[in-house]
């Protein structure tokens, strides 16, 4: 038992000292999607060309040259038959975990907002989605500050639906009664946002304009966000 | 020799002897004949949602509900009433007995009984056309949506209902007719591939059914009496019915996987009159593996539901290591081409391009088991493209691989003609022109089950050339199954065993085998294996 402690000890030192990186600028998933999706296109073209070959060959090679005769497959020693099985297992698995260690690298990425995230609450609704800023600001359309990172805290109002921002890499469920999460870091320009849960009749009608601006038009536009919720708070006051 | 046993030279079409029949092989012919019904209704549907996507915006509906209606058709009847029921209904009931050397199925009376819950399971789902609010649920039925929706989420739970009950007497069945009913001296090593892939599949329907229908089942209470598994604000949970549903449903991936494998390793052994190449790391590593693996990896379908992040981490690894027995399945499918003597003819084709697309299909599954990547490409084209080649397409192929193997055993009549070769190539081409656009799109952000995607217009063009694929699809499978009626009616004699195999059902009785399948008893030389060609 206290081995397993060290070892799960040992596991949380290692996540730490990746999360030591975390606020350091080239932190982010995004440009980490597109290398690890590289990475592994060319490990399953490598594997997919290989077989192909192989079958490509075999398959014309060892057409029948005449009716009667018979396949000449290797009738394998229980030694041959062992290492026919062991080798081949070692070697996927060997790559099975090399692509699992990579992969993990990404997901605590992908999990561990840095500290210094800016927070904006999504609301999903059948068939639109609403921000909420830290200072109470709502809107319909998100806009964040271009260069600083962002975390989403998702929740639905209904029934489940999924946000994702394709140019960022980044997708999570949007689910009644659970608060799910996701950050980014964006960059200047637009970027749309959609639905990914098949949530009914307009299932296909919810993209919304994912904003970045650079932080001075950032900071205008949410002054001018205020302005105009002004009043109405206003009026909704007295 | 009795009179029981003569050829079935019938003498004329009797219906009461189809309705009330009890021969496993007369049920087998009923399930490729409601299977490929099935396939034919889901395959317009899938020929009008590619028409539909072919534009962005309406084309040829402006009712995303009508859409909605296609694509829960399309998925449900594909996968539970087509894939399914044609590989373990259609070709475990008619060949299984006969490989093992067995007059019939341990209980051919329940055998009867579930052909006929499938055929009320279809009559069920083909209603989706006529009720009032047909069921948009997908085939995947997620709450809250399948309990808020106004649509008919009952036909789906009754559709599931009446097929896992089917499947589940079929597979009590078949467990029982293989350990009991092999012919005397027939070891387990000495099984023809076939008969494990379709053991594992049944025994993993016998496990992980029954979680699926109480998914269901607590749908329907939630829906219609009140209850509140799902319902977050009543303190239930939304992602247990998730958990539940893939609990089965990826499971249910290696009961349409594994026996779609075991046809195609008769086909190559019969065709390239080789033997198994590793026969026991691919049975006890591969097939076994696969079962043993295959409950502890459902959470990859939910890597995006906000799932505790150690759940994710740990299933990403276990999903990795179903690479392990499906490489050693790989392995030994490749060896037995390995110096074979190969016989082409359209069987062997199917086959052939089944080895493709399995590495497509296959390959293109391993960025997906990765947590992190696929947070980008889950619900997208990409995951649709990947699950079509692997699961879709591999299993049709390997299904129509084995139609036209055993074509003669069930007719007497070969079904090779140009028509034939001729639907080959037009669906082996249909298929990657439709499906490789997808990938396409799917890593750009092309989001799955979308009716309009008038946010990505650029994806315009990808989607038109997939709808040209769809068409070529369409034209290479009227082919397909025109050839097959012509064929079975008219197609030239085929001898007694045509392929000259090794295997039971060729070998031991006549084509088509009449009540009680053997003339003789079986009896099996010593050393008997269902691949030995060098022996003579």
């Amino acid at each position: 038992m206290t081995g397993l402690r060290t070892l799960m000890a040992g596991f949380v030192g290692v996540i730490a000292s990746g999360t030591a990186w975390a606020q350091e600028e080239g932190y982010n998933p995004a440009p980490g999607w597109d290398h690890l999706w590289n990475e592994i296109l060319i490990d399953i073209t490598v594997i997919g060309v290989v077989f192909g070959a192989v079958a490509i060959y075999m398959l014309f090679k060892f057409k029948a040259k005449n009716p009667d005769d018979v396949g000449k497959g290797p009738k394998l020693s229980k030694a041959q038959a062992i290492s026919w099985a062991l080798i081949p297992a070692a070697v996927f698995m060997a790559d099975d975990f090399f692509l699992s260690a990579k992969g993990w690298d990404l997901w605590n990425v992908y999990r561990n907002p840095p500290e210094d995230a800016m927070e904006v609450k999504v609301t999903a609704y059948q068939w639109y989605w609403e921000f909420t800023y830290e200072n109470g600001i709502t809107t319909e359309e998100l806009v964040v500050p271009a260069g600083k990172p962002v975390v989403l805290r998702m929740s639905s109002e209904d029934v489940i639906h999924s946000f994702y921002i394709p140019k960022y890499r980044v997708k999570e469920d949007v689910m009644p009664g659970r608060v799910t999460y996701v950050w980014f870091r964006p960059e200047e320009g637009e970027a749309i946002a959609t639905c990914t849960e098949y949530c009914g009749l307009a299932h296909a009608n919810m993209p919304v304009t994912v904003v970045g601006k650079s932080q001075a038009d950032y900071d205008a536009w949410m002054v001018e966000q205020q302005a105009s919720a002004a009043p109405v708070a206003a009026a909704s006051a007295s | 020799m009795t009179a029981q046993t003569a050829t079935a030279e019938t003498t004329g079409f009797n219906w009461k002897e189809w309705v009330f029949t009890t021969d496993h092989k007369r049920i087998g012919v009923l399930y490729l004949i409601g299977s490929m019904a099935a396939f034919v209704v889901a395959g317009i549907m899938a020929l009008l949602i590619r028409i539909e996507q072919s534009t962005v915006g309406p084309t040829i509906t402006d009712d995303p509900a009508q859409y909605n209606t296609w694509l829960y058709f399309h998925g449900a009847a594909m996968i539970l009433a087509f894939l399914i029921p044609g590989l373990t209904g259609f070709a475990a009931n008619y060949f299984l007995p006969l490989m093992i050397g067995a007059k019939d199925v341990a209980f051919p009376r329940i055998n009867a009984f579930s052909i006929w819950l499938f055929y009320a399971a279809i009559v069920l789902a083909l209603l989706t056309f006529v009720i009032p609010d047909s069921p948009d649920v997908m085939w995947t039925g997620y709450p809250p949506y399948s309990v808020t929706t106004t649509g008919n989420t009952a036909f789906y739970v009754f559709t599931v209902h009446l097929l896992g009950f089917s499947s589940i007497l079929g597979a009590v069945n078949f467990l029982i007719t293989v350990i009991y009913m092999r012919a005397p001296g027939m070891g387990w090593n000495q099984l023809n591939v076939f008969v494990w892939t379709t053991v594992a599949a049944f025994a993993i329907q016998l496990v992980f059914i029954p979680v699926l229908a109480a998914a269901v089942t607590m749908l329907l209470f939630d829906k219609y009496l009140g209850t509140h598994f799902f319902d977050a604000a009543a303190g239930g949970d939304v992602l247990l019915y998730q958990n539940l549903f893939w609990f089965y449903s990826h499971p249910a991936v290696y009961v349409i996987f594994l026996p779609a494998v075991g046809i195609l390793f008769e086909v190559f052994a019969s065709m390239g009159k080789n033997r198994i190449f590793n026969y026991k790391a691919c049975v006890y590593g591969g097939i076994c593996g696969i079962c043993l693996i295959t409950g502890e990896v459902w959470v990859h379908h939910l890597y995006v539901a906000g799932m505790p992040d150690w759940l994710r981490i740990g299933q990403m690894v276990t999903t990795l290591l179903i690479s392990v027995p499906v490489g050693l399945i790989v392995l030994s499918m490749w060896g037995t081409l390995w110096r074979a003597s190969i016989t082409y003819n359209v069987a062997m084709l199917y086959a052939a391009s089944c080895l493709f697309l399995v590495l497509l299909g296959g390959l293109t599954g391993i960025p997906l088991a990765l947590t992190a990547v696929t947070i980008h490409l889950s619900e997208t084209s990409f995951v649709h493209a990947h699950f079509h080649f692997i699961m879709a397409l591999f299993s049709a192929f390997a299904l129509f691989a084995g139609i036209y193997y055993w074509f003669p055993k069930m007719t007497g009549r070969t079904a090779d003609g140009p028509l034939a070769v001729f639907g080959f190539w037009a669906n082996t081409i249909g298929v990657n022109v439709t499906f490789w656009p997808l990938f396409i799109v799917g890593v750009e952000g092309m989001p799955r089950r979308y009716w309009d995607y008038e946010m990505f217009p650029q994806f315009e063009p990808y989607h038109q050339v997939a709808t040209v694929g769809a068409m070529i699809i369409a034209v290479g499978m009227t082919a397909t199954i025109l050839n097959w009626i012509i064929s079975a009616v008219r197609g030239p004699k085929a001898g007694e065993n045509p392929w000259k195999s090794k295997s039971l059902e060729w070998t031991h009785c006549p084509s088509p085998p009449g009540p009680g399948n053997f003339p003789q008893d079986v009896v099996l030389p010593e050393g008997w294996t269902p691949y030995d060609y060098d022996k003579k």
